[in-house]
């Protein structure tokens, strides 16, 4: 109950303009997008726009394609298929123009290990043909915005996992670039650091610089996106707002009753009329419902008893895992 | 760095798309700026590619030199110190090419990833390929001057040409740079250095450094004559003797042609390593 309700109140605090209009047309139009790896296809005929100046998601499990896509479209990988404009190039023909003007947080960070934390940014910079001077001046900024200052003379093999990453973000920041993408940027980072992240990429937003974001945290997908399309085995299997997606599959509220290991999965069939999906997880059962609360209240009335219970809004979580199953499937 | 300028102006694209691909878009002086800012910090590791020429120079040279005696070049009489000396020069330009070209070059390929994160840049494959090139001919012509001047100072430099000689080694070093980088794109591990070594040492031993081509029976002389190293080994004594012969030219196309070759096979596989 409780980390559903902080999440309300992120929410608001950060009110996600959904169906805002689109201003100035669209930074990435990807149409029968497709990669494939010899017989494989990782990307199987993808459409989707990003328009400018807004956050979009994509989320997906393991193997979905989305680094894949991430690649194609920082012109990094050359597409098997269909057609990519990227800030209104074509991917295929202006790479280097187009990469000229983009960010790319890799998932893997690549930082280069005989330079110094400070030095990797300023030759980050200096490969954008930036001059020297403006170049050492945004090395200052960012190695304060990613809290680097003073391990800026260290060797990037001394530094944790989690200041890589924010080296590699600030990285990709150097060129004050129009197009930031950013392929799980959070993963490896502590709490703090992902909430000074989330708020620079809100202040990136501000600006009006588009971004591209994938991440496997629900929550960050939620508070971050404008739209967002959920990849599964190469293809979108969904797309929208996170609001759109929570009501489309799925309800307003979820109830959580947790009736002992043995029983969940007896009491399930009892449930079934009070809920428009009901779903059982080897240590509880989930009613997805307009109002949770009722359907609480309604078990008792069977006579039910569970050892607790828990009624929370329904989140891309939900989403997501109604979508793409809760199993691993490799 | 005139000999850097020089070369990237002399592969300013004549073939639009085509040669940008192969040799890049005017930033591979990014990566030479990278690995200048990458050295500040091991500098030492520079100087010690000097001493191994320099080595041979007093052992073989002058100690060998010792119960050699003098003998005739081109008509005139010579320590085998001064003989030797324009081959060492030769493998001088030779070594200090591959140091980069070969080890750094597949470690930032394969193990610290370097070019992956350039490749994220308007910087391209061509750009990354002719930079380490570049950068490696730099590490060979800073030896072949640094052996140039102890040449000097020790007396074997024979005519005024030893800028000619300089330049000479230059293309020695491209040659070796270009080739080092092409196979290195190969490598699947750190084992296939072993060739570079199985290739290096025995052209260091017989491509004429030591002694004249001429010892060899004929199909031997022809198979040593086609080596890279014998073409600078051999260019260089002519230069150092006075010698200005049209046999130069050919000793520097082939030089220059296996440097562009290299170089476009290195751009060519980097390609299909870095862009999947
Ligand atoms: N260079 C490659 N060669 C062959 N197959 C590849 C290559 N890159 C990716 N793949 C395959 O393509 C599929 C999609 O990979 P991709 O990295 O795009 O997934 P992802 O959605 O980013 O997954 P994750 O969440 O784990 O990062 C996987 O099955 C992967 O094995
Ligand atoms: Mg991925």
């Amino acid at each position: 109950m409780q980390r559903a309700g902080a999440r309300q109140e992120e929410l608001s605090r950060h009110p996600g303009p959904a169906g805002e209009p689109a201003r100035g047309g669209e930074v990435v139009v990807a149409r029968g997008l497709t990669k494939s790896f010899g017989d494989f296809v990782a990307v199987d005929h993808v459409d989707f726009l990003v328009r400018r100046g807004e956050v979009f998601g994509f989320l997906g499990p393991n193997g979905a394609g989305k680094t894949s896509t991430m690649r194609m479209v920082s012109c990094l990988s050359p597409v098997s298929g269909g057609e990519l404009s990227v800030l209104g190039m074509d991917s295929g023909a202006s790479g280097p123009a187009i990469r000229a003007r983009l960010g790319l947080v890799p998932q893997e960070d690549t930082l280069d290990l005989e330079l110094s934390v400070r030095d990797n940014l300023y030759l980050y910079g200096r490969y954008f043909d930036i001059p020297r001077r403006e170049v050492r001046d945004r090395v200052e900024r960012l190695l304060e915005f990613a809290h680097l200052v003073e391990k800026a003379e260290e060797e990037v093999d001394t530094l944790s996992g989690g200041m890589k990453r924010r080296l590699t973000i600030a990285r990709a920041l150097i060129s004050e670039p129009e197009l930031v993408i950013l392929d799980e940027p959070t993963t490896g980072l502590d709490p703090q650091a992902r909430h000074l992240l989330w708020d620079r990429l809100y202040r990136l937003k501000q600006e009006g610089v588009s971004l591209i974001i994938t991440t496997h945290y629900m929550d960050e997908a939620e508070q971050l996106c404008d739209r967002l399309v959920v990849m599964d085995k190469g293809k979108i299997v969904a797309s929208g707002s996170p609001r759109q997606l929570i009501e489309a599959h799925s309800t307003r509220e979820v109830a959580e009753l947790r009736f002992g290991v043995d029983e969940n999965a007896a009491v399930a069939s009892k449930l079934t009329e009070l809920a428009e999906r009901v779903e059982v997880l080897p240590d509880r059962v989930l009613l997805y419902t307009e109002d949770g609360d009722e359907a609480v209240q309604a078990a008792h009335c069977l006579g039910l008893r569970p050892e607790a219970s828990l009624v929370r809004r329904s989140s891309l979580e939900d989403v997501f895992l109604r979508l793409t199953g809760r199993s691993l499937v490799e | 760095m005139s000999s850097r300028s020089a070369l990237a102006a002399g592969f300013r694209p004549p073939l639009g798309s085509l040669s940008a691909a192969l040799f890049g878009r005017g930033r591979a002086r990014r990566l030479v700026e990278r690995n200048v800012v990458a050295y500040k910090r091991r500098w030492w590791i520079l100087a010690t590619g000097f001493f191994e020429p320099f080595f041979y120079l007093l052992s073989i040279g002058l100690g060998l030199g010792h119960l050699v005696g003098r003998l005739e070049l081109d008509g005139r009489l010579v320590d085998y110190a001064a003989y030797v000396a324009p081959g060492l020069l030769a493998s001088s330009a030779m070594n200090g090419a591959l140091f980069d070209s070969t080890f750094n070059v597949f470690f930032k390929l394969k193990i610290a990833k370097t070019y992956d994160a350039v490749l994220a840049t308007p910087v391209g494959v061509g750009d990354v390929a002719l930079g380490e090139v570049t950068w490696s001919l730099m590490r060979g012509a800073i030896y072949s001057f640094a052996f140039l001047c102890v040449m000097g100072a020790m007396g074997l430099v024979l005519t005024g040409f030893a800028v000619l000689c300089f330049v000479a080694a230059l293309l020695v070093s491209f040659a070796f740079a270009g080739l080092g980088m092409g196979a290195t794109c190969y490598m699947r591990g750190w084992q296939d250095f072993d060739y570079v070594s199985m290739a290096s040492i025995p052209m260091f031993l017989f491509s004429a450094v030591f002694y004249p081509l001429s010892v060899y029976p004929g199909w031997l002389q022809v198979v040593v004559s086609i080596t890279p190293l014998y073409q600078g080994v051999d260019m260089i004594r002519e230069l150092d003797a006075g010698l200005l012969t049209p046999a130069l030219l050919v000793h520097a196309g082939y030089l220059a042609a296996l440097g562009i070759l290299g170089l476009a096979v290195a751009a060519r596989r980097l390609g299909k390593l870095l862009r999947p």
